[in-house]
């Protein structure tokens, strides 16, 4: 079998950076064809109609590192893209206590202050220079970063302008940086709060779908990671596109099809067809081939260079760093169908205080031991949870006066020590619940339907390896330089017209399109050189 | 829900205008009256009261609070003995401005100081850093500070208690007011004679109440913070957030400013005979030295008739009623290059009592000697005009009742 048609380029993997980059290529006038497994676009960003009336994002859930830039190039406005900005952000306490955050800075230092005066200052201070910090390090965000195995002069100058730009650095923002990189999340907030609703606030993101504890020193780089984006223009700011993260990609698809591009569905990729170090197309799953000179993989590193090509015909070294890429997810979601919003006692009838992500985490300690469990092979006892309930901002979401709450679960090894996650999965979804009753009494009773999501449905539906959900870990060996491989980290690979632009290259995860964008900066270069 | 002031139920009484704004975190009125200038009037014509209460207090006591005030504080706080209150700032090593406040020292070795961001964290690190035996409390809730101002305050306040008459200019004493206990400093941001009252927070409605009824005969006046602002230009006086900012939250050098760029030179007159170690000194120094500043920080007082001309000319009636700005207004060098950008205005209202239009402005030293004249730009109907400015040393209006004893004489009726 083979289709007839013959495409410049072929995308495998409908992800959102699968989309973004077949854009890209789109747009530049290639015939374009996507491929995607699935019976849906999106890979780990979409959104589902589980029950009738009740919308679920499955994966991902929020929005925030997205490239400004994509946005303005692809024209994502006039194909229905709408972020919603998260109002609040609730931080509840098992005793009563609880930390609401919104969006003025100086209610925010009251409310901080009701806890410790000190820590509502501190934490002017610590946005600020995050502020700062990030905004030094966007320029590198958006471009493909230097070759460190290269010879050629270009490569060179490149990294000699990094290293330029590291010594102008104001010293405080490199002093800050290097916290980032060196120390651990919890370290680094010891030097600036006292309280624990505060620090565990901070300390969460530096957790996030990484197999670390917030006192491992590499949380401290994932906490910064989360903090890359923007809400227009606001650092470190999140919010919720209209229709899930699922209506991102759609926007996406609907961009795609406007530039001539060709979606195909339902079409796995079992390998990319390639002689002599030259790409000639991929064939399917059912074993048709589809011819092109060019195929860009959104997959993750190990799908890239172990699955989709003959590890044996790559360059060792480059398998070598590959094997060693370190997947191993940790995160799990349990999404609610709900009757209503859940209730903090003290809070009744508040249901705005879940216009954002609801953190339920209240201390380092509960963070820590939640980690305990983990490095033993197990499911966390008592987790931490993201928890989002979409449909009180997107009344789209839910029907009428119900809700969708997304719960993103840590920890959930991908390797459990007992038991595997067929039969642990109903016992994820009760930890889940049980832990949410804790702070929200009486939440059982809300609850119409749960979705599980193990680590191994990461892995087996949407294709990312050990349900690591930045198709990697956001280590500091892992990134930039080093995403996926040294001397592999500008997207193309050893075979010539054959590209890679999943997260697992730079700058990596999250629904942020970088990798997508940039890789076809370079494919597209490539093709004028 | 923003916090309310401890004089909130009189406030919201009186708020016939109802309009509210957040003042850190605090709900307060940035006017009472449909007038704006019938507010501003009380402060230069009888009375004012202003509530100030969302500014943050620290209480610095214990047996190294001089040591440690001298150290953070950039004026010299030995001119700050018990009794007095004094005008101050604080820098970064860099000798930037990281705040500006009144510090008063009420009792042998306790210093109280407002601020108008949050300082209590960074002065406890410094504390710990030079190992001062010193205990730093955020008091920010347990007062309510009143403002009176204006030529009848002392005559208002006369009538409650007799601590405030022998207060000289920034003299500062505790006082009595309906067997209440209050902190009287003869202070304010308004320029004019008038006292700033430290209230207990349970308190404040009794004394609120017992000054408006001292001041009926005087024709008090509640005010809001746009009046004040008003004559805060006229006294000269800079608003951190409009006229300069912290530069603890700038992203760049241009966002931060020296002491001796906001014209504040004089806390520096005697650098040369003290040999006070205080954060940022050697920064300031070597400015003074180097003549290094950027900028100055100087008062433009708008030509009445060229301002008149280019709105006349568009066909328009110049704007001079209620008119007052934070944006930034361009200032250009006058000669023979046009639009030669020289600085900035980052205050600007067209005073009523002074029948001119005035402005805080930034120039290069070559610009700021007293006389200078500028073009500042205006929009005029949607157009940019310049109009000529003269470089004018504030205080625009200094009455000599601002500082004048107030004795049997001055304040009788």
């Amino acid at each position: 079998m083979s289709d007839a048609r013959r495409y410049d380029a072929i995308v495998v993997g409908a992800g959102h950076n699968g989309l973004v980059n077949a854009c890209y290529l789109a747009r530049a006038g290639l015939n374009t064809l996507l491929l995607e497994q699935r019976h849906l676009v999106g890979g780990a960003t979409i959104t589902e109609e589980l029950v009738p009336g009740f919308h679920f994002t499955t994966f991902s859930y929020a929005i925030s590192l997205m490239r400004p830039e994509i946005v303005q190039d692809l024209g994502l406005v006039k194909h229905g893209m709408m972020v919603l900005p998260l109002v609040n952000t609730f931080q509840p306490g098992l005793d009563g206590e609880y930390l609401l955050l919104g969006p003025d800075s100086d209610e925010n230092y009251h409310e901080i202050a009701r806890h410790s005066p000190a820590d509502a200052e501190a934490a002017r201070d610590l946005d600020h220079i995050i502020a700062r910090l990030v905004r030094a390090l966007k320029p590198w965000m958006d471009r493909i970063p230097p070759n460190s195995r290269s010879d050629d002069p270009a490569e060179i100058a490149a990294l000699a302008e990094l290293k330029g730009w590291y010594d102008e650095l104001d010293p405080e923002v490199r002093t800050m940086f290097e916290k980032f990189r060196t120390r651990s999340a919890a370290e680094i907030l010891d030097e600036y709060f006292e309280n624990e609703l505060v620090k565990s606030l901070y300390a969460s993101s530096g957790i996030i779908g990484s197999r670390c504890s917030v006192r491992d020193r590499e949380s401290g780089l994932v906490w910064l990671f989360h903090k890359l984006g923007e809400y227009d223009g606001e650092p470190g700011h999140w919010g919720f596109h209209k229709g899930g993260n699922g209506g991102f990609t759609q926007v996406l698809a609907r961009a795609f099809e406007s530039f001539g591009g060709t979606i195909r569905l339902n079409s796995g990729v079992a390998r990319v067809r390639y002689e002599d170090g030259r790409t000639q197309g991929v064939e399917l799953a059912d074993g048709t081939v589809i011819e092109s000179e060019l195929v860009v993989s959104a997959l993750d590193p190990r799908q890239t260079f172990l699955r989709l090509v003959d590890p044996d015909d790559m360059p060792e070294d480059l398998i070598g760093h590959v094997r060693d890429f370190k997947f191993q997810g940790t995160a799990a979601k349990v999404n609610f169908a709900l009757s209503d919003v859940p209730t903090f006692p003290g809070l009744e009838g508040r249901e705005d205080i879940f216009t954002g992500f609801t953190n339920l985490g209240p201390s380092i300690d509960y963070l820590m031991e939640a980690w305990a469990d983990c490095e033993e092979g197990r499911v966390s006892r008592r987790p931490f949870l993201d928890c989002c309930v979409q449909s009180t901002l997107d009344p789209d979401m839910a029907p009428a006066g119900k809700h969708v709450m997304s719960c993103f679960v840590m920890y959930a090894p991908y390797h459990l020590a007992e038991g595997n996650w067929e039969t642990e999965r109903d016992r994820l979804g009760d930890i889940v619940q049980e832990t949410i009753e804790e702070f929200f009494p009486g939440f059982g009773e809300l609850v119409l339907h749960r979705e599980i999501v193990t680590p191994h449905d990461i892995e087996t539906l949407i294709g990312l390896s050990e349900g690591n959900i930045f198709a990697g870990e956001l280590f500091e060996d892992q990134l930039f330089l080093n995403r996926p491989a040294p001397g592999w980290n500008q997207y193309r690979t050893p075979i010539e017209g054959y590209y890679q632009c999943g997260s697992g290259t730079h700058p990596g995860g999250c629904v942020s399109g970088g990798p997508g964008w940039l890789a076809a900066q370079q494919i597209l270069g490539d093709r004028q050189a | 829900m923003p916090l309310t002031t401890p004089f909130h139920p009189r406030v919201q009484a009186r708020n016939e205008a109802g309009l509210w704004k957040h003042w850190a975190g605090y709900l307060v009125a940035p006017q009472y009256q449909h007038s704006l200038s019938a507010e501003y009037y009380a402060i230069r014509n009888s009375v004012s009261l202003l509530d100030t209460t969302p500014l943050f207090k620290y209480r610095v006591s214990g047996p190294d609070a001089a040591r440690f005030l001298g150290r953070v504080l950039a004026r010299d706080i030995a001119g700050c003995p018990v009794g007095r209150a004094q005008y101050t700032c604080w820098c970064d090593e860099r000798g930037f401005v990281l705040q500006d406040g009144v510090v008063m020292q009420v009792d042998d070795g306790t210093y109280w100081l407002t601020a108008a961001e949050p300082a209590l964290r960074y002065f406890r690190v410094m504390a710990r850093e030079m190992g001062a035996h010193v205990e730093i409390e955020d008091v920010s809730r347990a007062f309510g500070i009143l403002a009176l101002q204006g030529p009848h305050a002392h005559r208002v306040i006369r009538q409650l208690t007799e601590s405030a008459t022998p207060l000289r200019y920034f003299g500062a004493t505790s006082a009595m007011i309906e067997s209440r206990r209050v902190m009287v400093s003869r202070t304010g941001y308004t320029g004019d004679l008038g006292y700033e009252l430290w209230i207990r927070s349970e308190d404040a409605c009794v004394v609120w109440d017992a000054l408006m009824r001292a001041g009926r005969g005087h024709n008090i006046v509640p005010i809001g913070t746009t009046a004040l602002k008003m004559a805060r230009i006229e006294a000269g006086l800079l608003l951190m957030g409009a006229d300069f900012h912290s530069a603890r939250f700038a992203w760049v050098d241009e966002q931060r400013e020296t002491p001796l760029e906001l014209g504040w030179s004089w806390m520096f007159s005697k650098l040369d005979q003290d040999g006070r170690d205080f954060v940022g000194r050697s920064a300031i120094e070597s400015e003074l030295r180097n003549r290094t500043s950027r900028w100055t920080t100087v008062g433009l007082a708008v030509d009445w008739h060229d301002y008149e001309r280019v709105y006349s000319e568009a066909g328009v009636v110049p704007p001079r009623h209620e008119v007052y700005a934070e944006s930034t207004m361009s200032v250009y060098r006058r000669g023979s290059t046009e639009w030669d950008y020289a600085g900035y205005a980052s205050s600007f209202t067209t005073s009523s009592l002074l029948r001119t239009p005035l402005a805080i402005a930034k120039l290069p030293l070559d610009l700021a000697e007293p006389g200078s004249e500028v073009d500042l730009e205006v929009t005029v109907v949607r157009r940019p005009q310049n109009v000529l400015a003269c470089v004018t040393r504030m205080p625009f209006y200094n009455p000599a009742r601002k500082t004048a004893a107030m004795g049997e004489e001055a304040g009788d009726e």
